[in-house]
């Protein structure tokens, strides 16, 4: 049996990206504790719209952990206060009677607030297209074992790739930094045969459009891996500065001279 | 995909700068902690003294402490550089922030741990540097008698001194030098100056135990053999060793001298 608890919300809601925002303080009523919490919102929107009154705005879509849409900074941890999972992960039996929840957005320059809870993260977008991509055409699919790859670096590599880019990483940083979203997809082509030929364009260009998107800087507190829901590790943050420092100063195509 | 900014003004770039100085700063402290435990010394500071003499005054020391006073200015402006960019880039701030939760005090404290460092550095400076250099220490003159190894000191006035002179007459030699090690006697004699270099220690230890394996993983060290010594080494030696080693000089002209 459910148990069902009352919970005191203080939401940000904000109308726009032009208005200035405030925390609110909602009330949410009934609420069974194996409802996740996407779905605590839902109730507490529900009610809302019955009041006439506008629901809160936030982002969700696959609602099983997989497709990084769902944010959301709850009581001063991105996703909540678990580890490993993301928002719609997240039970209401993390919670008790009575607790206040304060909600906030992502907290970024990068990461403007779109309404209430939901934040732009084209700027991830953006980065992806300055270089998280192989140029070729792929053709047909391969033989198998056509292109060895060592067990452990396809590990490695698969690892890196499960980032599914929800921006935690940015909202747990204290420097809003997104090195770690960023080393995860430069890592992901830096360490397999098929990523080779753009390898330090790469990083290079998604390194620039970082800084131009107005991320922070990493010192290496480690928050970001702590609280990624997907595990990627801080170890890709020394892979991207290897393959930065590697396409700056001793980058095979630069050193010698060409005609 | 196009090519790119240059290094230096990029993130990356300003946190090599960031790097490369603190590691050389950590390094120059090994040589500090080592020259100066002849503090230690119950010799009036004969052995001191003429340390410092050489270590002002040969060539080769004095290009690296000129690089060493670029590196901590360095150090300082980009640490400013990179946290105003850092502030920039969340405007505003959570109203809860669980911090505790994902990372150590000291990772996300290194600013205010360098500042207490930085403002240590400054009275460091002014009581010993700039007095040494400006004449503002005591002089002293040591007599040893060659044949039986006994040393005596004595304090000499500025008129009886016209530099760091070694000389020998009737078996006895003779050196006149700044007395440096005096200076620092009667510098921790104040309780106040003993508090606060205990207290900028501590700073230090908490700065370096997160700086020294921070500024590895920046140059892209990685590894699951060397990353633990590395950690090792930002604990035991520049957490620990290092910092007490320092904190022992004003306790003991303090409470032993």
């Amino acid at each position: 049996m459910a148990q069902h608890m009352n919970l005191t919300l203080k939401v940000w809601r904000q109308k726009n990206d032009k208005t200035k925002g405030k925390f609110v303080t909602i009330q949410a009523k009934d609420i069974a504790d194996d409802m996740s919490f996407l779905e605590m919102l839902d109730i507490v929107n529900e009610d809302l719209t019955h009041k006439g009154e506008d629901p809160i705005y936030f982002d969700h879509d696959c609602r099983e952990g997989i497709c990084g849409m769902c944010s959301l900074v709850i009581n001063g941890r991105p996703h909540g206060p678990k580890y490993g999972i993301t928002t719609c992960q997240l039970h209401m039996r993390s919670f008790h009677d009575g607790q206040t929840i304060v909600i906030e957005p992502w907290r970024a320059a990068a990461f403007p607030v779109l309404k209430d809870l939901a934040v732009d993260r084209t700027s991830f977008d953006r980065i992806q297209q300055a270089g998280g991509y192989v140029n070729v055409n792929t053709g047909g699919v391969p033989d198998a074992n056509a292109i060895p790859v060592p067990k452990r670096i396809a590990d490695e590599a698969f690892e890196s790739a499960t980032c599914i880019g929800c921006g935690a990483c940015v909202a747990a940083c204290k420097n809003a930094s997104a090195m770690l979203f960023v080393s995860a997809k430069i890592s992901q082509f830096a360490l397999l045969p098929q990523g080779q030929t753009e390898r330090y364009e790469r990083a290079q260009a998604m390194i620039d459009q970082m800084d131009a998107e107005g991320f922070g800087n990493c010192t290496n507190t480690g928050a970001c891996e702590a609280e990624c829901p997907k595990g990627i590790k801080l170890s890709n943050i020394a892979r991207m500065n290897r393959e930065y420092f590697t396409a700056k100063f001793v980058r095979e195509e630069d050193i010698h001279t060409h005609s | 995909m196009s090519n790119s900014k240059p290094v230096l003004s990029s993130s990356l770039g300003r946190k090599l700068i960031m790097s490369l100085t603190g590691i050389f700063l950590c390094t120059f402290l090994i040589v500090h902690l080592i020259g100066n435990l002849q503090l230690f010394n119950n010799d009036e500071g004969y052995a001191f003294n003429q340390y410092a003499y050489f270590m002002t005054h040969f060539t080769p020391i004095k290009v690296v402490s000129y690089l060493l006073y670029a590196s901590i200015i360095l150090h300082a402006i980009y640490a400013l550089v990179l946290t105003m960019k850092n502030k920039a880039a969340r405007p505003i701030g959570y109203a809860q922030f669980n911090g505790a939760a994902n990372s150590k005090w000291n990772s996300r404290n290194m600013g205010i741990l360098g500042t207490i460092i930085l403002v240590f550095l400054a009275t460091h400076m002014y009581n010993f540097w700039w007095k040494y250099h400006n004449d503002q220490v005591p002089y002293v003159e040591y007599r040893t008698d060659l044949a039986t190894g006994n040393t005596t000191a004595q304090e000499i006035q500025a008129t009886e001194f016209n530099d760091y002179q070694v000389t020998t007459e009737n078996n006895v030699e003779i050196i006149k030098a700044r007395d440096l090690y005096k200076q620092v006697d009667f510098a921790f004699q104040n309780i106040g100056i003993v508090i606060f270099y205990v207290i900028a220690m501590a700073a230090l230890s908490f700065h370096l135990i997160h700086g020294f394996k921070s500024a590895f993983q920046t140059l892209g060290v990685s590894h699951r053999k060397y990353v633990p010594i590395i950690e090792f080494l930002s604990v035991w030696v520049f957490g620990i060793i290092i910092p007490i080693g320092f904190a022992l000089m004003p306790l003991y002209f303090y409470f032993v001298k």
